[in-house]
């Protein structure tokens, strides 16, 4: 990996996705994404929608697979097919819009379903000794369950998806990345499915991630959250990052005439 | 037509002669191919529709999913007894082997059930959220374990009625396998009725075995579903 800056996690380089349609048209979704995402850093990604805001995130784990440039995270690179993504995707947890928490799963076994298998399969997978097995199960729940107290969920944790509340959802689906160990929380829209009054217990849970130290790329709407949280705002449009920087300068003082322009909307 | 003698001379030979016998192998043998004829057409209809679903740009898959669509063209594109008679007359031939009229029928019916099952699955697999399976990968899961422990449970519960319908079918299907000499319900009968000759009230005791048959699976089946709904909640 050739970047001067030993602290950067994800580096990409002139990142490229353009979905063919089933008529054969073609959309450029991204154009020659260049970024650097730092360790510990908190960026935070807006801009009008279509404007690939979602689709560059969702590049960064290969939830889309790019069509050009790369994406180095953990020594490789990601938009190389022949990259195992499941390892490092292992490393890089994901919230999405819809919280998508698994509808056939218990809360508990919601978050606790990724590590232990993963976990298992390394210990050598169904030929693991019992009580190996056993050990990585007792873990993994002890770590869940205490994710759950810290939310204060703990009483929810063998109820189905089902009977929860979106702002309930939605943190469980923010521990259940958790549960994980990642070095980088990606977030797509977390709050936009969200009602109003269940906002705040998302956000609030994101900034306690952002105190402590987590590396962070969010894709929000909430300009307030990015205000406050954010090291570093990007605006993109059409495929593009138009402009980059500080909350306070990109927000009070916006450089491009784009930027200006959607902040008088939004704001 | 004399009912009353008819309906005697059946009983004679069922209740006193050993007939309820035959009959319970009949039963037996037509629930077994029926049974694992199902499981067969669960697992290989599970396997076809997962290859169907893969996203189209690797050719391997590509290529394993011309071989799915070929399986499912032959089975669903010849008839069962046809399929029945290649199986326990051309094909030990081919091969110089023999085996028994009711393993054939169990593993044919399997075959013929999956080409089936496979489009039931696939739709079931398709009515999942799509957010299930990016959930399951995000975290680091691969595609068939995501496949196998999130997307199938949930596909499996909404598809449960339809494949107790093909469970319905399959066991009235069954009444064609002595064909190639299995002895179902349907032959049972009409050994029944080659004892005497008299085959009308046999014939009719067949009917209502099937519908009494259909009638329980219904409520097998409506009971499973109850069972995964309440699961969930």
């Amino acid at each position: 990996m050739n970047n001067n800056n030993e602290n950067a996690l994800i580096v990409v380089k002139n990142l490229q996705k353009v979905f063919k349609n089933n008529n054969g048209d073609t959309v450029q979704a991204l154009d020659g994404i260049d970024n650097v995402i730092h360790n510990g850093e908190k960026v935070v990604i807006i801009g009008p929608s279509g404007c690939g805001k979602s689709t560059f995130l969702r590049c960064l784990n290969c939830m889309e697979d790019p069509t050009g440039g790369s994406i180095f995270f953990g020594g490789e690179d990601l938009a190389d097919m022949k990259v195992d993504i499941n390892k490092h995707r292992e490393n890089i947890g994901m919230v999405f819009q819809q919280f998508n928490l698994f509808n056939n799963k218990t809360v508990l076994q919601n978050i606790m379903l990724a590590p232990v298998h993963i976990r298992i399969k390394k210990a050598g997978g169904i030929f693991a000794p019992t009580a190996v097995k056993k050990q990585i199960k007792e873990e993994a729940r002890q770590t869940a369950m205490s994710l759950l107290r810290r939310i204060g969920l703990e009483e929810k944790a063998n109820v189905y998806p089902s009977k929860l509340s979106g702002g309930q959802k939605q943190r469980i689906a923010i521990v259940r990345a958790l549960a994980m160990n990642p070095q980088v929380m990606l977030f797509d829209e977390p709050t936009s499915a969200l009602d109003p009054e269940m906002v705040g217990e998302v956000l609030d849970l994101m900034k306690q991630l952002a105190n402590e130290g987590m590396t962070m790329v969010v894709v929000t709407h909430e300009m307030g959250f990015a205000r406050e949280v954010a090291d570093r705002v990007i605006f993109m449009s059409e495929g593009k990052i138009v402009e980059e920087g500080k909350p306070s300068e990109f927000f009070d003082n916006p450089q491009t005439d784009r930027a200006k322009q959607f902040l008088k909307c939004v704001l | 037509m004399n009912w009353q003698k008819s309906f005697a001379e059946f009983w004679r030979i069922f209740a006193e002669q050993n007939g309820y016998l035959v009959f319970l192998r009949g039963l037996g043998i037509t629930m077994l191919i029926a049974t694992l004829g199902l499981l067969i057409g669960i697992v290989v209809g599970t396997v076809i529709a997962a290859i169907k679903v893969l996203p189209r740009y690797k050719k391997i898959t590509r290529f394993f999913q011309k071989i799915c669509d070929f399986y499912v063209a032959a089975f669903r594109g010849t008839p069962l007894v046809v399929q029945l008679l290649l199986a326990y007359y051309v094909v030990p031939g081919v091969l110089g082997v023999s085996w028994p009229a009711e393993n054939v029928c169990v593993v044919i019916f399997g075959l013929n059930s999956g080409a089936y099952v496979s489009e039931i699955m696939r739709s079931g697999i398709l009515s999942v959220d799509p957010g299930q399976m990016e959930a399951g990968r995000a975290l680091g899961l691969s595609y068939p374990v995501t496949m196998l422990k999130i997307v199938i449970p949930q596909a499996i519960k909404n598809i449960i009625p339809t494949l107790g319908n093909e469970y319905i079918s399959l066991v009235k299907e069954t009444s064609i396998v002595s064909f190639v000499t299995a002895t179902d319900i349907c032959k049972s009968f009409r050994e029944i009725g080659d004892a005497t000759y008299e085959y009308v009230i046999p014939y009719l005791f067949m009917a209502i075995v099937y519908v009494i048959i259909v009638l329980v699976l219904t409520l097998l089946v409506k009971l499973v579903e109850a069972r995964l709904r309440r699961s969930e909640k």
